[in-house]
């Protein structure tokens, strides 16, 4: 039984519909990729499953519907990185992280131990401002801030953007310790094609605000034209 | 044109500049701490002390004393300022700037002829909870008032101070006023922690206007001259700036109370416009106050 489920999902930006009816599942502890270029509707899949954008259709998270309110989905146990980060510049580092665990009750000592152990610069850096971090420090610290709350479900919006080779790497060993170590669901929107097929057991691509394409990663990287428009070879 | 000058004198007029400058930084903190999380100067703030302030006459009149009336009366603002914000404030958030405004001038306008229909116009003495008789600090006869108005007034910012730093509720607070759209990402009921923000600010106003009634006098239209020394406190720290509220209230406080003493032109007529005057050439100098920031972001 899937963890997530899209059943027949609708947005729109005022007027604009980002997604024509996408349907989509993540299994309990699976990371599933997002592929797709610009403009195809990979962030407002996100978007609408955090609550972030006016949807219609279903959403089903651990046997419930979904509600459309951020606040509600985070309690439910969704952590979602959006694009950009979301970083809470004018507050300390680890005001950010104490944020990211506003949903529980619970002792954070832990999780702020593991999170400095993943990203040792965020330790060196815990009373500077979250604005004043490097691309990659302020993508270790939204990551950071995510594991903070021992979410079930990960939505990760681009972690590759911008970001030196040797930074992924980093924030994408933390994502696969946080998936096997908590069994926590992922899913990831990446432009970097190859890079997230590497790292999911499944992807769907999205074209103009639909499910185009869904396999697993073997499958998608054996589609010819999957291959041809995002892997590029 | 100096009058005659001790140091006596000095110092006791400084006390009473702190004292006054007391009670603008606890308004002016009230105003940026709504300011941050909703974007509106709070016209209201000063009417909204004024009917709190009767409130606390109302419950002395009725044989209450002042301590036991005072956490009451906080209660009250507390509630009252969170039902504003829900009932009044939350319809209009995504309105026009001037929308808003006007909002919050007739709100003001509505708690001044409240407060004149339930109490009436006419001016009232206050009997405050301390002393007007003077002790000796230092060889300076300073009033008893005077400390514990000042006390009372910075305690409580110190006390807001500690809650919003060292709280998971106070972190929450100023999360979702910097930054709405990723408080709720992490669980954070932003729509309350607004109306939180205006709670704590009406608290604010209630304490200012139970500490500065003993001096003033009770009436309906007391806080409006001090609400426009409070403004410009608010300005002169930054409006953004909790600290700057405060350290911009005292600034002001012990300025205008030196020029009117002092500059003999000035006197006590032209005080708040020789204020706003020194608040003036410095918004030329520093446009977003003492501890202001210009907005100015990293890409």
């Amino acid at each position: 039984m899937s963890f997530l489920e899209l059943r027949n999902v609708e947005a729109r930006y005022g007027s604009v519909r980002a997604l024509h009816g996408i349907s989509l599942q993540v299994g309990d502890g699976e990371l599933v990729a997002v592929l797709g270029a610009n403009g195809a509707g990979k962030t407002t899949t996100l978007r609408a499953i955090s609550g972030t954008v006016r949807r219609s259709g279903d959403v089903v998270f651990a046997g419930q519907k979904l509600s459309r309110r951020p606040e509600a989905t985070a309690r439910a146990g969704i952590a979602h990185v959006p694009e950009g980060r979301g970083t809470f510049g004018e507050l300390s580092v680890w005001d950010n992280l104490r944020l990211g665990a506003h949903t529980r009750r619970d002792n954070l000592k832990q999780e702020a131990k593991r999170v400095f152990e993943f990203f040792p610069q965020l330790e060196s850096r815990r009373d500077q401002q979250g604005g004043t971090l490097s691309g990659g420090e302020q993508q270790m610290l939204a990551l950071g801030r995510a594991m903070m709350a021992r979410p079930k479900l990960l939505l990760l919006d681009e972690p590759s953007l911008g970001l030196a080779p040797i930074v992924v790497t980093v924030i994408f060993e933390a994502l696969e310790r946080m998936k096997t170590d908590d069994g926590m669901s992922v899913l990831v929107v990446e432009q970097n094609a190859g890079l997230a097929l590497e790292h999911a057991a499944r992807a769907y691509v999205l074209e103009v605000g639909k499910v185009a394409v869904e396999g697993t990663s073997d499958e998608l990287r054996a589609n010819e034209t999957v291959r041809r428009s995002y892997l590029g070879y | 044109m100096l009058a005659a000058f001790t140091w006596t004198e000095f110092a006791q007029q400084l006390a009473a500049g702190i004292r006054e400058g007391a009670i603008y930084a606890g308004l002016a903190l009230a105003i940026v701490i709504i300011y941050r999380s909703t974007r509106v100067i709070n016209f209201a703030q000063g009417e909204m002390a004024t009917f709190t302030t009767f409130i606390a006459w109302s419950l002395m009149n009725h044989g209450l004393s002042f301590w036991t009336a005072f956490p009451i009366v906080l209660a009250v603002a507390f509630a009252g300022g969170v039902a504003i914000e829900r009932i009044v404030i939350h319809p209009v958030a995504n309105a026009s700037v001037v929308t808003i405004v006007i909002v919050t001038l007739g709100l003001a306008l509505l708690l001044n002829g409240l407060t004149s229909v339930i109490w009436g116009g006419e001016s009232r003495q206050f009997k405050g909870p301390f002393s007007t008789r003077t002790i000796d600090v230092g060889g300076v006869p300073i009033s008893v008032q005077d400390i514990g108005i000042v006390v009372v007034s910075i305690g409580l910012v110190a006390l807001l101070a500690l809650f919003f730093r060292y709280t998971k509720l106070g972190l929450a607070l100023r999360a979702a006023a910097v930054n709405p759209e990723s408080s709720r990402l992490v669980g954070i009921r932003v729509g309350w922690m607004l109306a939180l923000g205006w709670g704590i600010a009406a608290v604010l106003g209630a304490v200012a206007g139970m500490m500065i009634a003993p001096v003033v006098f009770l009436d309906p239209n007391m806080m409006q001259t001090i609400l426009l020394y409070a403004f410009a406190a608010a300005v002169l720290g930054g409006l953004d700036s909790p600290v700057g509220a405060v350290v911009g209230g005292i600034l002001l406080g012990v300025t205008i109370t030196m020029l009117g003493r002092y500059v003999g032109f000035i006197g006590s007529t032209l005080k708040l416009p020789a204020a706003l005057v020194l608040i003036f050439v410095l918004l030329l100098v520093r446009p977003g106050g003492l501890f202001g920031r210009v907005a100015e972001r990293r890409v």
